[in-house]
């Protein structure tokens, strides 16, 4: 036996029994985050390759979500905040030591560019649509022919986000559970996946479609790898991080994670994928929204979970 | 100068009395606490063992909320006592989720709380609350790199551990076994 008691009758909100000082909010914007990494990422990616015309979902259409998804994300994370008409606070320093204030950065940079760049597409997509002002059609014209450096931009900064929702976790090494690097690239992979389900679900080119359906198969095998990789490297360090993988190894974690990220979030949409390539009709959506399930519970579980975790003494 | 307390875990009784002068002294709202008495009990009957802990921020010397902060609120003051700014401070929980010893928490008021090591008190002269009032004289305060300090006098003379090292965080609340 070996138990630990609090004598004094500590019982401050957040941390007793248990820590939970984060909620819905942040694992919901590392989902949104990552969704708009991924958007943001392909939409540049295939502006760069010059694929406006062959890939017009990619490139113009699906980037539209990525602002939605930013706001939307920026929202959860303000509502997270405790001492909320002093988050300007963010915005008067770079911390590099800090994920967060470099991810705060990267979120001030990258959702303008986000709007712009939907701006840029916005006659396309909706004809009769007026700016009204002639200062907003000469910046119209102005962000069209600088799209190549903002594509840029963006493909960099997307990067960044993405793999800064993981970091942001795996910079914490109280808590085991997201202490590992290999969190970042996990994330990161994840993202582009949920990316690249959305793409693939709003395209109507079939071309377009295998594409997205072939990158998000590379995608999930990826991240099935890193998932099997942390187990690996949590079982062979620590007794924290034993402890920490035993909870979805047995412990209360495990139907959780095993059937709604693993089974119905990776691996039945590649099943749905490959059969959809062989030929099979399979409704896109199906894929598409397990894919993004997935991506939300993952978001979920690893929150809850890592702040169940913690140092023993 | 490197301020660091020394606790004995053969004299503490659990009183509590440091939890309440804590409270006391630093007007904690109610409900909340900034220091707390953990009883650890270990192995099988009969042969079981008991330490009683008053445990607090370890002020580290590598401190993962200060470095985890993103707004610079978390921050190390003379004597490398960890302090927050409460105007800095948004309320992010980034310092909570990252301090291995749970030791903050979020003040009711928005911004996140803590041991100060009663640096109000220690600058003039006076020892921090909770050591003031120990019933069983059971911690020792001072300046690590000033050898006459209780604090030094102590940790010179007795076997001591500290909490979870392998976090490596270098804490300075020193554990006499």
């Amino acid at each position: 036996m070996n138990e630990e008691l609090i004598v004094s009758g500590r019982m401050n909100p957040g941390i007793d029994p248990y820590l939970h000082i984060w909620h819905w909010q942040i694992p919901l914007y590392l989902f949104l985050g990552g969704v708009a990494a991924g958007l943001l990422f392909f939409t540049s990616l295939y502006y760069i390759l010059g694929k406006e015309k062959e890939l017009p979902t990619a490139v113009k259409w699906a980037s539209f979500l990525a602002p939605v998804a930013l706001v939307i994300g920026l929202f959860a994370l303000f509502l997270d905040l405790k001492h909320k008409l002093f988050f300007w606070q963010l915005y008067t320093t770079i911390r590099i030591s800090s994920p967060m204030s470099w991810g705060a950065w990267t979120l001030m940079l990258i959702t303008p560019l986000a709007f712009v760049w939907s701006a840029s597409y916005l006659r396309e997509l909706v004809p009769a649509w007026d700016w009204k002002l002639k200062i907003l059609y000469d910046f119209e014209k102005l962000i069209i022919k600088y799209r190549k450096v903002i594509a840029w931009m963006m493909i960099i900064l997307s990067i960044i986000l993405g793999i800064y929702t993981g970091i942001l976790l795996s910079a914490f090494n109280a808590r085991p559970l997201w202490n590992t690097s290999l969190l970042g690239p996990l994330f990161l992979t994840s993202g582009l996946s949920t990316g690249a389900a959305i793409i693939m679900w709003m395209s109507k080119d079939h071309a377009e479609r295998a594409l997205f359906s072939k990158i998000d198969l590379i995608l999930i095998a990826t991240e099935l790898f890193f998932i099997i990789h942390l187990f690996m490297g949590f079982l062979a360090s620590t007794q924290v991080q034993i402890n920490a993988a035993e909870l979805f190894l047995g412990g209360e974690f495990t139907v959780s994670f095993w059937v709604f990220v693993i089974l119905l979030g990776l691996v039945l949409p590649a099943f749905l994928e490959v059969l959809e390539l062989r030929g099979y009709k399979v409704p896109v959506a199906i894929p598409a929204i397990l894919i993004l399930f997935g991506g939300l519970m993952f978001r979920f579980i690893m929150v809850e979970a890592g702040q169940i975790t913690r140092y023993l003494y | 100068m490197r301020y660091a307390m020394a606790i004995d875990t053969k004299k503490c009784v659990g009183c509590g009395d440091c939890v309440v002068a804590c409270q006391t002294e630093n007007n904690v709202p109610i409900g909340y606490c900034r220091d707390w008495v953990v009883e650890n009990v270990a192995g099988t009957y009969p042969r079981i063992e008991l330490e009683i802990r008053s445990e607090r921020c370890n002020h580290c010397e590598n401190a993962p909320c200060v470095r985890c902060c993103p707004t610079g609120a978390s921050h190390i003051v003379e004597g490398g006592v960890v302090l927050v700014e409460n105007n800095k401070c948004i309320g992010c929980g980034a310092c909570i989720e990252s301090c291995p010893y749970d030791a903050r928490y979020s003040h009711p008021d928005g911004y996140v709380d803590k041991c100060t090591f009663c640096l109000h008190r220690v600058q003039k002269g006076q020892d921090p609350a909770c050591v003031s009032v120990c019933p069983t004289n059971c911690m020792y305060f001072g300046d690590m790199d000033n050898p006459n300090s209780d604090v030094s006098k102590v940790l010179a003379t007795r076997k001591f551990k500290v909490l979870a090292p392998e976090a490596g965080t270098n804490p300075q609340i020193y554990y006499l076994i």
